[in-house]
């Protein structure tokens, strides 16, 4: 009874496919070629497609993203550069221009001063030119006045001699030198 | 009834080869299986996604382009950081066998799919083109310079003859230990899921008691299969890695 069991159950576990042979499917050498056969060609078809098509064409994938990149980075650095040349030929034109701007503006101040200076000068001469002619005909005239003085002093003196003696003018040369004492 | 119980915690079943389309070539059974199935679906997957998402050629990528564009940065990084430069002329031979491993592992994460790897016969072809390519390569281009691989340089004359015969043992021993490496464990890893997994089932039918003990095999289950997920990618990358050295061995023979 137990033995019948136990075929049973035996041939239970082991039905399907393992008929053919009953030893462990790995170790069963029967499907050894087909696996064979098949593994051949389903691998000889792998490795071609992949040397052929998929492995170059993520080699040019790599190595364009590489190149690109490489290219992107010296391109960069280029640019880089001559920002760097710009901004420094930049800073030298702008100390030249402010260096030139203060040159400029010290001999703009310098010619204008000396202008005013010459100015000044030409406007004083002439000033003084003007007074000193003016101090020579003021003086002048005060000589001038001056003479006149003595000779309307004279005049007076003398008519008023006549009036307050009366008679007769006293001489001209008198009155005179009476006059010319008495302004001493 | 039984039987169907049966097969669904027989954590062997997943393993089982089956005729889609029955072919015979002079009486060797070639059959189009579940396994070509999934080789096929592995292949169209991987293409696919590497195919349509370059499809663009952006300057700057998408989501996907990255991806694609990571992993093989990823695999190129490995090779010619074991490699040197020259190695890349290996490249599509490596990147082809990391996507293959990677993506037929991941879709063996899926439920009801097939996991291509956990097939000795598959990572031992595999491991059969590296070693292969180094072998060819290696004699292709170093001739006889190649055998110096067996002859480390500064080991005393006397010495030479016990080092070479570990160092030809150890050769011999890469394929085996490359390709068992990665069928072990997946297989490993999928019996494992499929065991805790099973024991989950068969706890709920017993009730109450049963379900609420099924909660300690589910949550190993849920840390078991972020575990596979892991070891999908680290058995791709492992794979990937040593195949990078070996082909290091073949570019440069005296080391």
């Amino acid at each position: 009874m137990s033995n019948t069991q136990d075929t049973n159950h035996v041939e239970h576990t082991e039905v399907p496919g393992v008929k053919e042979s009953g030893s462990f499917p790995p170790f069963d050498s029967s499907t050894y070629p087909s696996q064979l056969l098949w593994l051949v060609l389903s691998f000889a078809v792998f490795y071609w497609v992949m040397s052929k098509v998929v492995l170059p064409r993520i080699g040019g994938i790599l190595e364009d993203r590489r190149d690109r990149i490489a290219g992107d980075m010296a391109e960069a650095s280029r640019l880089k550069q001559e920002t760097d040349e710009a901004i420094e030929a930049y800073e030298s034109a702008l100390s030249d221009a402010r260096k030139k701007a203060g040159s400029m503006a010290n001999e703009a101040r310098a010619k204008v001063k000396a202008e005013t200076e010459s100015a000044r000068a030409a406007a004083e001469e002439q000033l003084s030119a003007k007074l000193s002619d003016a101090e020579q005909s003021i003086s002048r005239i005060k000589a001038e006045s001056l003479s006149h003085v003595g000779e309307i002093a004279a005049e007076t003196t003398g008519e008023l001699v006549k009036a307050l003696i009366g008679g007769r003018a006293p001489a001209k040369a008198e009155v005179a030198k009476a006059v010319d004492a008495a302004l001493k | 009834m039984a039987g169907n119980s049966g097969n669904a915690i027989d954590p062997i079943h997943q393993f089982h080869i089956s005729k889609i389309f029955p072919v015979e070539i002079g009486g060797v059974d070639f059959s189009f299986t579940n396994a070509s199935l999934f080789m096929v679906v592995t292949v169209a997957v991987a293409t696919l996604f590497l195919v349509l998402s370059t499809n663009r050629r952006g300057l700057v990528p998408s989501r996907a382009q990255l991806m694609a564009e990571m992993s093989y940065e990823f695999v190129a990084a490995t090779l010619r950081g074991s490699a040197g430069n020259d190695g890349m002329r290996f490249f599509p031979l490596v990147f082809s066998l990391f996507m293959f491993v990677f993506v037929a592992n991941m879709l063996g994460m899926f439920p009801y799919f097939f996991t291509v790897t956990s097939q000795i016969i598959v990572t031992f072809a595999l491991a059969m083109l590296v070693i292969g390519t180094v072998t060819v390569y290696g004699f292709f281009k170093h001739g006889a310079g190649f055998l110096k691989l067996f002859v480390p340089s500064g080991v005393p004359a006397g010495v030479v003859p016990l080092v070479s015969a570990i160092e030809v043992i150890s050769f011999l021993s890469r394929p085996v230990s490359l390709s068992v490496r990665l069928f072990a464990n997946m297989l490993a890893g999928h019996i494992t899921l499929k065991v805790f997994a099973g024991f989950v089932v068969m706890l709920t039918g017993l009730g109450a008691a049963g379900v609420a003990s099924a909660i300690l095999p589910l949550a190993l289950t849920v840390a078991i299969t972020a575990l596979e997920f892991l070891v999908a990618f680290l058995q791709a990358y492992v794979f990937t890695v040593l195949t990078c050295m070996y082909l290091a061995d073949a570019l440069h023979p005296s080391h």
